[in-house]
């Protein structure tokens, strides 16, 4: 791949103000080593295609946005080199399973909204306590591995993608909000599996994963949404007979007696909000 | 409310059941040679303690002599409910992942449950008549 001087990009383009259907328009750029997939389409928009769409911020793999079908796998635009591809012959289209906006913006509404409709943040009865915290909740390191990984979900929808049961089920919720809200309900600081439990246990819920496994294989985090899914319908299976073990929500951590501050370290700033 | 979970989980429970009852079939009808358990064959293992002829597992007379037991009588239906509950509520899904009309997905529904239903009681009857002309070909019972 050291001889490519020259990568072409065949993207798929669809504005609904003018076309009738999606087409793919084809651009030929220069190509320099260390070319991400998102910067080639930074050097297209500059000098092929001004009116080029499609979404991107942090350029680093973090904030989940540009999510798109790379020669037929949904990956981070940001986060593929080009290089790595193997071929200076990209084709680009919008993430599969959503319908488009416009050009490679695909509308994440549906996956957000069944991402919402599942309570994704710590639920507790304590709202005092939530909304003004007096301390840390306690967790062990062991509780914590049970759903660290999970909680490295960007919500790129590259997962959602390339989920076939998403693909033919429109009321399934998906891979990344059921992983989700496996990774909430394994969250010892939690009490909220009962309120997610009403959308789990109907349609919307997991039973209609396969276990293809895709989800997994695309994730650009590493996530196992998969894993994510089938240990959600444990929980939910042992719910069922009441063996699921019950954690009542975490306490608040006791605060370290006897210590004093160390000299020259100041007091933390008052919170502003 | 809990519809999906709760069927899913007696999907997976019947699956189970499915897999310990087909285990003793092949066990009673294709693995006498290799394991002898008399209970399951029992003409075979009275005609062998009498150094009889070998007595095939379909034969009449181990049918007969199964056939007569509660327990197998119970464990038919049981199988029958399993299977038929596992395959109709796994083909309800297979048609609903076609993504047909909401109204076509409830007339399958309707109608696998009808033909479970139907199938369950024909089968249920069946195991509890061939019990009973089991019992009167057997002489003393």
């Amino acid at each position: 791949m050291s001889e490519m001087t020259k990568v072409t990009y065949r993207i798929r383009r669809f504005d609904p103000t003018k076309d009738a259907s999606p087409h793919f328009e084809t651009y030929t750029i220069p190509y320099t080593p260390g070319l991400t997939v998102l910067d080639g389409l930074w050097r297209v928009k500059e000098l092929l295609a001004p009116d080029l769409s499609w979404r991107s911020s942090c350029r680093m793999g973090v904030c989940g946005s540009c999510g798109m079908l790379v020669n037929g796998m949904a990956r981070l635009a940001c986060n593929t080199q080009i290089s790595e591809l193997g071929t200076d012959q990209l084709v680009l289209a919008p993430l599969p399973n959503f319908d488009i906006i416009r050009d490679l913006v695909p509308d994440l509404m549906p996956m957000i909204a069944a991402h919402q409709d599942l309570h994704p943040y710590l639920v507790r009865e304590d709202v005092a306590e939530r909304e003004s915290p007096t301390g840390e909740f306690f967790q062990s390191p062991h509780e914590l591995e049970q759903y660290l990984q999970f909680s490295y979900c960007i919500k790129c929808a590259c997962c959602m993608a390339a989920c076939p049961t998403v693909a033919s089920d429109p009321v399934y919720a998906g891979p990344m909000p059921l992983g989700q809200a496996h990774r909430y309900n394994s969250d010892t600081r939690d009490g909220g599996f009962a309120l997610r439990r009403e959308v789990l246990a109907d349609e919307r819920g997991p039973w209609r994963c396969h276990f293809a496994g895709e989800c997994s294989r695309v994730c650009p985090k590493g996530v196992d949404p998969a894993k994510a899914i089938q240990l959600l319908k444990r929980q939910l299976v042992l719910d069922i007979f009441h063996l699921r073990q019950q954690k009542c929500p975490a306490e608040l951590a006791p605060k370290p007696k006897d210590i004093n501050r160390r000299d020259g370290i100041p007091e933390a700033p008052k919170p502003s909000v | 409310m809990m519809r999906d979970q709760k069927l899913w989980t007696w999907h997976i429970i019947a699956g189970a059941v499915i897999l310990v009852f087909l285990g003793l079939h092949m066990l009673t009808m294709h693995m006498e040679g290799v394991i002898k358990i008399g209970s399951l064959n029992p003409a075979s293992a009275r005609s062998e303690a009498r150094g009889g002829e070998e007595i095939h597992p379909t034969s009449w007379p181990n049918v007969r002599a199964r056939g007569v037991r509660t327990l197998y009588m119970a464990s038919y239906i049981l199988l029958l409910g399993a299977a038929l509950f596992h395959g109709l509520y796994g083909l309800n899904n297979i048609i609903r992942e076609a993504n047909p009309a909401k109204w076509v997905q409830k007339a399958v529904t309707v109608v696998l449950l009808l033909v479970g239903v139907g199938l369950f009681v024909f089968g249920t009857w069946a195991a509890i008549a061939a019990r009973a002309v089991a019992r009167a070909a057997v002489p003393g019972l």
